[in-house]
């Protein structure tokens, strides 16, 4: 099958620079469907850059991204129309913020943000909508009952969940999360973090998410990328990097987390 | 018994006499001439002019007669006439450091060539009415006289230039003609001189709120006055049937340029920043505010985060011409009732199928 | 510049004002704008709207493109909330017999232009007859999104998930859509367009008309177009269809069951009755059917 045999998304020396400051040096990777990579670092390494530059959000100042568009195969992205580029961010692309007011609408319902892009494609029946949306809330562990509900009367962890809900609902392929966790109360982080496992297990989801918590690599990512410097110093199964880290910073990172 | 209602026509042209009646006021008191306005209520006629987009003092003086002293109505008059005339043509730009002045300060310089001259100004007036102005026919009192000074007068701006102080902006390639506010409409992002147009015929109320707002921390510029210059200019045309210059008359304006933050960095050497103001007589506030404003709105331009509403094009140049904002503002008095019968329709459904629940259109 | 004059004498054509106004090179220019905006069904075409008389907002951008299409054998109605007699439709109608000197009429079916705010005529039009209605705010998305630049983006890419994000949102809190006039409406299957603050009642009217329908915007300088017999549906969901407005009783003057009815309150114990808006067909509908009420109406 022609899936197999090439990856989702296909970075090639990509490199971000502000001005005479690189930011992002010379990143090669390649994303395989279902496949969830965590880029790790502390903040300054460039990992929220390359987040961007990879989800179109941030052109680089030179090297390639290509996404496998359905039915064409590998595609620069930074050569789609303005029209092709926000459909792939509407459909097949999810992006979940790091704060979840960024993400949403907060002056409309939870059902309204989660029906949004179904809307977006053309559907038209009101009562199939609020189903979906209700689903989806039930699938992200809100309670259903609260879909008339603003997001500003939600909690940090609901919000978040909500603003996962309003990204998966059009069963998207690559879902980019900037630090889907930081901020949010220990005992909750577990509960999403749990819940986005699942998620993308049950969705053959592929994600690129980017964290400063190792525990989050750990629990999500099969493979992870330790950036230092806008330079990818180690990347390998999370496992091992974990277990057996090689470069001195990801030493330096793995001893530095307080054991549970 | 209701009859449908009839007799909108004889009732607009009753208003209208009823309107000349109060434009008059007391037919005993002698009648305001034209020529009066022009010349005592002279910075009245410079701010119609200027928001009016013409020059001729006479007919903003009719304008301020016929509208009773309402200006934003007298300027509306204006620009309706305005738009009745045929356009013969631009003019060249003035050059304002050729003009005669009257009155020109820096704040930035205690001393400058050419020197302070303060001229005619409220400014160190102390605002204490005058009751003396109750009477007429006061003699005035002969202000001395200098003989002209033959030193020039060259503007701060390029003062500052001489030594790269001040950002200079080349001119475009090619020197395109500027876009032409009163022929085409304002589309966004707006470049630099469909802006200060949109700024010169802008409502002067509206943008000396901007401008202050713009030093009360809804973005900071740090400006300083560079100069404030008023006095007359000379208007030159070159007509196609010539093909050489000639000079149609003067006219009196007000210009003000603005010193602003500066902006540079360890690789790019710093200068000032400018802001510009002009309008026509003497308006020192409106180019003022117009100087403030129009460099709040070069944020996009500067690099600079654009976090306030004086920095943002649309929200200031949307909502800046006073024929626009009366116009809609005042619109509400037009009859609404067919909309409004839509309304009721929908509340008084809305409250029955709450008085009566069950309803199938009621939410989940 | 404005005379008053005897009460009762209709103004007369001024000769130092050029026809309809307008100097002839800016009624090329919204022509040419009107060809564009026909060209694009529900397209927003900007133009270099003028000062005019009349204050923007007081309908600038219908008068300028009644200007711009009117010619001396023109036959002309103006209506304002359905009537030719509210003040300003007497003063519009008053501006273009000065400036031009057509003749006017109240009679819809007379009319070959019918410059309107805020309603259609309730008799049906036909083809060769242009209705020119005053917009106030031509951007559909303007509530929800103010700036400009992002809603000439939403419009070329044809993204209008906000507009059906908002009708989502209206049934999630209230039960019903609450939009109930300046309903939005897309046009050719293209652009969503929005059709003037006329009541919901009256969008079924621009569906297929025979009659060119041209929208005048004077204060955001915009010009559209509806071109005769082009497909007008008004937004919905397929289980909360567009609805109009029911009235439970006929107009109190002439019978009619199928207008658009105007509440008048007769007391100040809230009593209320319900007459025709459109005056026109008020009028012709008294001719044709002997009305409730045995008395005759009577005009000032």
């Amino acid at each position: 099958m022609h899936e197999l045999t090439q990856p989702l998304l296909r970075v090639q020396n990509l490199h971000c620079a502000y001005g005479a400051r690189a930011v992002v040096r010379d990143i090669s990777l390649d994303l395989w469907p279902g496949e969830v990579l965590a880029i790790v670092g502390e903040s300054g390494s460039g990992k929220t850059t390359l987040l961007n530059a990879l989800a179109a959000r941030h052109a680089p100042t030179s090297g390639t991204v290509a996404f496998a568009m359905r039915g064409s195969g590998l595609q620069d992205i930074y050569a789609l129309s303005e029209a092709q580029a926000r459909l792939l961010a509407r459909t097949d692309w999810g992006f979940v913020h790091q704060h979840a007011a960024d993400g949403l609408r907060m002056n409309v319902s939870a059902g309204a943000n989660v029906a949004e892009r179904l809307m977006a494609l053309g559907q038209r029946h009101y009562g199939n909508l609020r189903a979906q949306a209700g689903d989806w809330l039930a699938r992200v562990e809100i309670d259903p009952s609260r879909i008339d509900d603003r997001p500003d009367t939600f909690s940090g962890g609901m919000r978040q969940r909500l603003q996962i809900a309003r990204n998966l609902i059009t069963q998207p392929r690559l879902v980019f999360m900037d630090e889907p966790t930081s901020g949010l109360d220990v005992s909750v982080q577990a509960r999403l973090l749990d819940m986005l496992r699942m998620l993308t297990r049950q969705m053959n989801l592929a994600a690129v998410i980017v964290t400063h918590d190792l525990a989050v690599a750990r629990l999500l990512a099969q493979r992870m990328l330790v950036m230092q410097g806008g330079v990818a110093v180690e990347t390998g199964l999370t496992d091992q990097v974990l277990d057996d880290p090689q470069h001195p910073y990801t030493q330096l990172l793995v001893s530095s987390v307080l054991p549970p | 018994m209701y009859v449908a209602v009839k007799g909108g026509e004889s009732a607009i042209l009753n208003s209208y006499d009823l309107l000349a009646q109060q434009r008059r006021g007391d037919a005993a008191v002698a009648e305001l001439s034209v020529a009066q306005i022009q010349q005592q209520l002279r910075l009245a006629v410079d701010r119609v002019m200027t928001e009016g987009s013409v020059y001729d003092p006479q007919l903003a003086a009719l304008a301020i007669k016929q509208s009773a002293g309402d200006l934003v109505e007298a300027i509306f008059l204006l620009r309706a006439y305005r738009a009745t005339l045929p356009r013969l043509g631009y003019s060249q730009a003035i050059d304002t450091g050729k003009m005669q002045i009257a009155r020109r300060i820096s704040a930035a310089f205690k001393d400058l060539p050419g020197g302070q001259v303060l001229g005619p100004t409220y400014d160190y007036t102390q605002r204490l009415l005058d009751f003396s102005l109750l009477a007429t026919g006061q003699s005035l009192p002969v202000p001395k006289t200098f003989a002209p000074s033959n030193e020039p007068s060259p503007r701060v701006v390029d003062l500052l230039n001489h030594e790269n102080l001040l950002e200079t902006q080349p001119v475009p390639e090619g020197d395109p003609d500027p876009f032409d506010l009163t022929r085409a409409p304002l589309r966004f992002p707006a470049d630099r001189s469909a802006r200060l147009q949109n700024l010169a015929r802008a409502d002067e109320g509206f943008l000396l709120g901007m401008a202050y707002s713009t030093q009360r921390g809804y973005s900071e510029t740090h400006p300083f006055v560079g100069e404030i210059r008023f006095g007359t200019v000379e208007l030159c045309l070159v007509p196609e049937e010539l093909g050489f210059e000639i000079s149609i008359g003067d006219l009196p304006v007000t210009e003000c340029q603005m010193i602003n933050q500066f902006q540079g960095s360890l690789t790019q050497p710093p200068q000032f920043t400018r802001g510009y103001g002009l309008a026509f007589g003497h308006s020192e506030r409106k180019a003022m505010a117009m100087a403030l404003v129009d460099r709040a709105l070069r944020a996009d331009e500067l690099g600079e985060a654009v976090t306030a509403p004086a920095q943002m094009q649309e929200f200031v140049l949307s909502h800046s011409d006073s024929l626009e904002s009366s116009g809609f503002v005042q619109h509400l008095k037009l009859p609404h009732y067919v909309d409004f019968q839509s309304e009721l329709e929908l509340v008084r459904k809305m409250r029955h199928s709450f008085a009566t629940p069950g309803d199938a259109h009621g939410p989940a | 510049m404005d005379q008053p004059e005897a009460s009762s004498a209709a103004p007369v054509r001024d000769p130092h004002i050029n026809f309809a106004y307008l100097d002839e090179r800016t009624k090329r220019m919204i022509r040419r704008a009107i060809l564009k905006a026909v060209a694009i069904p529900g397209y927003q075409v900007p133009f270099g709207s003028r000062e005019m008389p009349l204050p923007y907002g007081w309908g600038t951008g219908g008068i300028q493109v009644t200007a711009s299409i009117i010619g001396p054998d023109d036959v002309l109605k103006v209506i304002d909330q359905g009537s030719d007699d509210t003040v300003n439709a007497v003063n519009i109608r008053r501006f273009f017999q000065r400036t031009t000197g057509v003749e006017v009429t109240t009679d819809t079916t007379a009319a070959s232009i019918i410059q309107t705010r805020h309603r259609i005529p309730e008799t049906p039009l036909q083809a060769g007859q242009i209705l020119v209605y005053q917009v106030p705010v031509p951007e559909p998305m303007q509530h929800l999104e103010p700036r400009e630049v992002e809603t000439r983006k939403l419009h070329a890419l044809q993204e209008y998930g906000l507009m059906h994000v908002n009708l989502f949102e209206d049934l999630a809190h209230y039960g019903h859509i609450a939009t109930t006039y300046d309903y939005p409406v897309l046009v050719n299957g293209r652009y969503i367009m929005s059709p003037s603050p006329i009541p919901k009642f009256d969008n079924p009217k621009m569906h297929q008309n025979p009659a060119l329908q041209l929208f005048g915007a004077g204060r955001e300088k915009r010009i559209y177009a509806v071109p005769p017999f082009t497909d007008v549906e008004s937004l919905g969901f397929e289980d909360h269809p567009f609805e109009v407005q029911h009235w439970d009783h006929p107009c109190e003057i002439c019978g009619a069951r199928d207008s658009f009815l105007d509440e008048v309150l007769t007391d100040d114990q809230g009593s209320r009755m319900f007459v025709c808006s459109d005056s026109d067909y008020c009028a012709k509908q008294q001719a044709l059917h002997t009305p409730p009420n045995t008395l005759p109406p009577e005009t000032v």
